[in-house]
């Protein structure tokens, strides 16, 4: 079943095309890779997703439900999470605190005026914390300033902010940038996981082609705003197409 | 206890007995001593200790918490103490009714002046609410007080004069602001040897005020409310990703905090029942955000100590003449004294500001904590003094 259909999506910025009739449909539960050159559209394409930009034309649909128009907040309650391409956390809080607050959004909703109540007494949303943190092996880190981490650390955290909402759809934007090889194996090793075993679709836009190529079942290769193909890793490998408008690139 | 967690709790209860005793201990130099000018211990300073607390308290709910710096927080001051005033010219000198208007009242004013500016962040928040501020100066001073419709009577200030409503008033009822029949203006002199101290009704009525917004300040910061809006000074994009509305949360805090000034406000109505516009003015706004950046921002303790360190020196500095000068220096040779008075001269009287702006340089470039963080670093030096004390002892037993 199709959860993300992005039909017929144009976006302009002044006279550049950014995205022109871009087609995308993600299948509930795979990885779908967006790969394609530098200022093929991608980012934008994602910002387009999660209510950053507003296509100038085109239709968005999650689940059935337009997401055009809605604010970011908005459509993270409907379901979709987003990693960015530099790690988003809130450096002046605590680890722990950094994963209650994505509990408090799944559990109160955009809005509630709990000023009155007491931090010490969210028992349950703490073990789930607690259980999550566990999960990306970040437990012995749960007290110290989100700040102080590492970039990987950094990186794994904002995935666990994302994870304990029990997101539908994950966007990732180039997870494992400037990472060193350990820790893009690391990191691909947990996307896996986190795929088959809490069962997120995911989304991802990178350039390492190692990593899409361990980790994406479908990819679709954009290239000047359009999507050049559509189809399974080992077809992209093989396609004169994407070796010339994108793989050529890297082979000379 | 009360919901605290153990050092919120030993906080709260030092502010308390602060608070309880701060008659005596802001009177430390006996009545006739020439340094009893520098006693604090009288109603009139005390009770601006209290007030400016609360009104710098619930602007650090906003600044402190958020980040979002409001230069027009004065207007909600100026806002409650008309609204206090007004209940006291048409229905009675009772101060809970006027207390509970001021409240409400600046808590609209904030919803309407909050929803307007939170549509900006950063410099642009800053400025909007400089600019409603100013123009709710202009409108209390001017505007809204010409004859056919005078609301806030302008230049001279609104005030309660003899054939004034007041509907519930009784002959039996002091003639002041009172909470119940006991007036505000009643006051208890203690004397103890040469000392003599005061205490004042208004003082304890605002005392108490001010140690319950305190309370509730403590709880608002350890709720998940308070992170909320601690997310949103740290990365207020992430938030919004996160399925949070900031926007809600931003107007809520800025609410919070103006209906905190507002209280001042009116409280400031209660230890002397007029209201000016000159509480509105952009001056009377920057002052808290001295008061608030000098005792640290962010902290709870900060704002009001930097409350009571910018009123002391306001207060206290300003009455420092040339006179008293000579009489500190009288035991120089004549030269030197008439030159060191020549050198203090500009630092006090009405140069006390300028003492103040580099006391406050110093404070922000060396403790950009505050006070507070002047305090911590004292206390770390002193434990570590005390450590190698014990250090060292051991090592005499030891050794013996």
């Amino acid at each position: 079943m199709a959860i993300l259909e992005v039909k017929g999506v144009n976006k302009r910025f002044g006279g550049l095309a950014a995205l022109s009739d871009v087609n995308l449909t993600v299948q509930e539960s795979t990885v779908h890779a967006i790969i394609g050159p530098n200022g093929a559209g991608k980012s934008t394409l994602l910002n387009c997703l999660v209510g950053k930009l507003m296509p100038d034309s085109g239709s968005v649909m999650f689940d059935n439900r337009s997401v055009l128009g809605r604010k970011p907040h908005e459509i993270n309650q409907m379901g979709i999470s987003r990693v960015f391409q530099t790690p988003e956390i809130f450096g002046d809080l605590t680890v722990l605190e950094n994963i209650m607050i994505p509990c408090f959004a799944k559990r109160d909703g955009a809005f509630r005026m709990h000023a009155f109540e007491q931090f010490a007494n969210e028992a349950e949303l703490i073990d789930k914390s607690d259980a999550i943190l566990a999960d990306v092996s970040m437990a012995d880190q749960r007290d110290a300033h989100a700040a102080s981490l590492s970039r990987g650390d950094k990186r794994r955290l904002e995935m666990a902010m994302c994870l304990v909402q029990e997101p539908r759809l994950l966007l990732l934007d180039e997870p494992t940038a400037g990472m060193a090889r350990a820790d893009t194996n690391n990191t691909i090793d947990l996307l896996k996981e986190i795929n088959s075993k809490r069962d997120i679709t995911m989304v991802i836009i990178e350039h390492d082609m190692h990593v899409v190529f361990s980790l994406a079942e479908r990819i679709t290769v954009l290239a000047q705003g359009t999507p050049l193909v559509e189809d399974t890793p080992d077809n992209i490998k093989g396609n004169p197409k994407v070796q010339e408008a994108y793989l050529g690139e890297s082979q000379i | 206890m009360l919901g605290l967690n153990k050092n919120d709790t030993t906080l709260f209860v030092v502010i308390i007995i602060l608070t309880i005793l701060a008659p005596f201990l802001l009177n430390p130099f006996p009545t006739e001593s020439t340094l009893a000018q520098f006693n604090a211990g009288y109603p009139d300073l005390m009770e601006k200790f209290v007030v400016f607390g609360i009104f710098a308290i619930g602007f650090n709910i906003l600044f402190g918490l958020t980040g979002y710096l409001s230069f027009g927080h004065a207007a909600f001051l100026g806002v409650g103490s008309y609204s206090a005033v007004w209940i006291y010219k048409l229905f009675t000198y009772n101060v809970i009714p006027a207390l509970i208007l001021a409240v409400i009242v600046s808590g609209i004013f904030a919803i309407l002046i909050g929803y307007v500016s939170l549509r900006r962040s950063g410099i642009y928040f800053s400025i909007l609410t400089l600019a409603f501020a100013q123009m709710s100066f202009a409108l209390a001073y001017s505007v809204l007080s010409n004859p056919k419709f005078n609301l806030t009577n302008g230049e001279t200030g609104l005030q309660i004069y003899a054939n004034d409503l007041q509907l519930f008033h009784r002959e039996s009822l002091p003639n002041f602001p009172h909470i119940f029949g006991l007036s505000m203006g009643s006051t208890y002199k203690l004397g103890v040897g040469p000392w003599e101290f005061q205490f004042n009704v208004a003082y304890y009525f605002c005392a108490l005020m001010m140690i319950a917004s305190f309370y509730f300040a403590i709880r608002l910061f350890r709720s998940p409310f308070g992170m909320m809006l601690r997310a949103i000074k740290s990365n207020q994009q992430r938030l919004n990703y996160t399925g949070l509305n900031s926007r809600p949360y931003m107007l809520a805090a800025f609410v919070v905090s103006g209906m905190y000034a507002g209280l001042a406000g009116g409280l400031l109505a209660v230890t002397d029942p007029l209201a000016g516009a000159e509480r509105m003015q952009w001056t009377a706004s920057g002052e808290v955000v001295l008061m608030t950046i000098l005792g640290g921002t962010g902290t709870l303790i900060g704002p009001v100590l930097g409350a009571g360190f910018i009123k002391y020196f306001e207060n206290i500095f300003s009455k420092i003449n040339d006179q008293v000068l000579h009489q500190w220096f009288t035991f120089l040779p004549d030269g030197i004294e008439d030159f060191l008075v020549a050198i203090v001269h500009p630092f006090i009287g009405k140069g006390w500001h300028l003492t103040l702006g580099i006391l406050f340089m110093l404070v922000v470039i060396f403790l950009p904590g505050g006070l507070v963080e002047g305090g911590q670093r004292i206390a770390r030096i002193a434990r570590r003094l005390m450590n190698r004390d014990k250090a060292a002892d051991a090592a005499n037993v030891s050794a013996e």
